[in-house]
């Protein structure tokens, strides 16, 4: 049976929907792509670290000490469940960024003889689909290695082109790195194909899953992934914290990639010893209270259920993509169907660049993305300067997508298209 | 409404029909700049002679904010001396950190007054400084050849 899902009644969870947008018009955040908005559950979460249990995790004898470690060790557990992993395999970082230059940088620090080392002729495979934060690290990493970076690229309606899958990711392919969904045009890329290819050449796989994990379930074992990172901004968590998964085995042959305080077993002058993951990559006083707040926001997500979430954007995604199908002069960019697609919707209108298009939708209380998204190589292949572009969360409903439809007809009227 | 102070009808007439839009082919000094936020890009000449500007022309894409500057800037700085047309420069830069508190001198900046009210949206103050940014790097490349 089909759960309710009201987000009127989840509206009232975050206060910033109170605030009165430009022109005195409610908040309509379609930008969630970007970083989604925060519950009362994940600020008191944050609130309730600082004004009970604040101290440095893992050191001191002191009651605060062991609260907080007790909270910090318990929000991995917390990750660990929402994407079926093993509690010793989730590493939190900054970001999700941080997370993917945290594989990069360990794979370029390996010794000659690692697996994870890369020299000329070996092959790095990304795909045109992919934010900045998931090609530069590789595309930096293949120059200091000399290894060879390539690209699947998309069809027209922006699907990934696996046709020449054999090829692509050839038999000297070590890291197969790609996004889950594109937080461009919404696409949702088809893992088995890649990762079984990926594992038969013996290379590992990478997932960019910021879109993806704050939308619908993740089991890391079903998907048969090695590594994901995900940000917990996008998942209504705090900023300043992401996550860095990778399989044990693998985390334990790893080079860190940032050193300093917590991450050791044991340290003389000269030498150190690692400490075992994921202490090893958690260098310094961790993001405690981020961490913790976004195991509440994790909470949140599995109360409401991520098989619920996805249910919804999906279809809101299918009102929105039917509303947009009746309008002249403008464009969707992306899949049209809403098959194997998530709750992103990138547009262009005929006659007035992006940026415009924005601005006359703040003018409305709509606040959506404009220009290239983090993604310019997309752009290029696309030959758009940029898109505007709404995403869709929890929140929001069809009022929310009426209220776009209707502001985006105030901005061709406003330019006179 | 609010956002009549930022698109005045001579920006969406520039944006509709921009001014020295098509390269020149002689010039002292060519410029490519990008606003690596939101991915405008403009190419810019300027021919700089015997200290005047003697022409600017440009092509590119961008916003009707950024499109509309360039326009205006080009027009008006042909026939300036250096001088001349880099203090025009400043004057529009102090107007763009304004935040809204300054009108611009219209015997100074012309048609660029139209663009005082960018000053109030934040984020659009680099899409109406690209073209004299772009200008100001031209010209200033020039004098150094």
């Amino acid at each position: 049976m089909k759960q309710m899902f009201t987000p009127a009644k989840i509206k009232e969870d975050f206060p910033i929907f109170k605030k009165v947008m430009r022109g005195g018009n409610r908040l309509v955040y379609l930008d969630s792509g970007a970083t989604s908005q925060k519950p009362f559950a994940v600020l008191d979460a944050e609130r309730d670290f600082y004004e009970n249990h604040n101290a440095a995790v893992h050191r001191g004898a002191h009651l605060l000490a062991e609260e907080a470690s007790l909270a910090y060790e318990g929000a991995r557990e917390v990750l660990a469940e929402f994407i079926n992993a093993q509690s010793d395999e989730v590493i939190f970082t900054k970001s999700a960024t941080e997370s993917i230059n945290a594989i990069a940088y360990s794979f370029g620090n390996s010794l000659p003889n690692s697996r994870f080392a890369l020299k000329p002729g070996d092959r790095i495979v990304v795909s045109e689909l992919e934010h900045h934060a998931n090609l530069i690290p590789w595309q930096q990493l293949a120059k200091r290695t000399g290894a060879e970076l390539v690209w699947f690229s998309i069809d027209d309606d922006g699907r990934l082109d696996l046709s020449d899958i054999k090829n692509v990711i050839s038999e000297t392919t070590k890291i197969v790195a790609i996004t889950h969904q594109s937080n461009v045009l919404g696409t949702i890329v088809p893992l088995d194909s890649i990762v079984d290819r990926a594992h038969a050449v013996g290379a590992v796989v990478v997932l960019d899953a910021c879109q993806s994990a704050p939308h619908f379930a993740i089991d890391v074992k079903t998907l048969g992934i090695d590594f994901l990172a995900f940000s917990g901004h996008k998942a209504l968590g705090p900023t300043g914290v992401g996550i860095l998964w990778g399989r044990a085995q693998y985390l334990n042959e790893m080079e860190p990639f940032l050193t300093g305080g917590s991450m050791i077993e044991s340290v003389t002058m000269t030498e150190a010893k690692w400490a075992p993951a994921p202490k090893k990559f958690e260098a310094g006083v961790p993001n405690m209270a981020q961490a913790i707040g976004l195991a509440a926001a994790v909470k949140y997500l599995t109360k409401l259920g991520m098989n619920n979430v996805a249910q919804h954007e999906r279809e809101l995604t299918a009102y929105a993509l039917d509303k947009f199908a009746a309008l002249q002069g403008v464009k969707v960019i992306g899949p049209k169907d809403n098959v194997n697609r998530g709750s992103v919707i990138s547009f262009t209108m005929d006659g007035i660049h992006p940026h415009d298009v924005g601005q006359v939708l703040d003018q409305y209380g709509v606040a959506v993305r404009t220009g290239h998204h983090c993604a310019w190589p997309l752009m290029k292949k696309l030959g758009l300067v940029g898109t505007t572009r709404a995403s869709f969360y929890i929140y929001n409903d069809e009022a929310d997508v009426d209220a776009l439809i209707a502001s985006i007809g105030e901005a061709q009227k406003y330019f006179k298209v | 409404m609010e956002l009549d102070s930022l698109y005045q009808e001579v920006i969406l007439d520039h944006y509709k029909n921009p001014l020295r839009k098509k390269l020149e082919p002689n010039y002292s000094a060519q410029v490519h700049h990008v606003n690596p936020s939101c991915g405008d890009e403009i190419t810019l000449n300027v021919d700089v002679v015997e200290g005047k500007v003697k022409s600017v022309s440009w092509e590119g894409v961008g916003c009707s904010i950024s499109q509309a500057s360039t326009s205006i800037v080009s027009d008006l700085m042909i026939g300036k001396s250096v001088d001349d047309a880099l203090s025009t420069v400043d004057a529009f830069s102090k107007l763009m950190s304004s935040k809204g508190t300054e009108a611009g001198d219209e015997n100074i900046l012309e048609d660029g007054v139209a663009l005082a009210g960018v000053s109030k949206f934040p984020a659009r103050i680099k899409c109406a400084l690209l073209g004299w940014m772009a200008f100001k790097d031209a010209t200033l490349q020039s004098l150094n050849k």
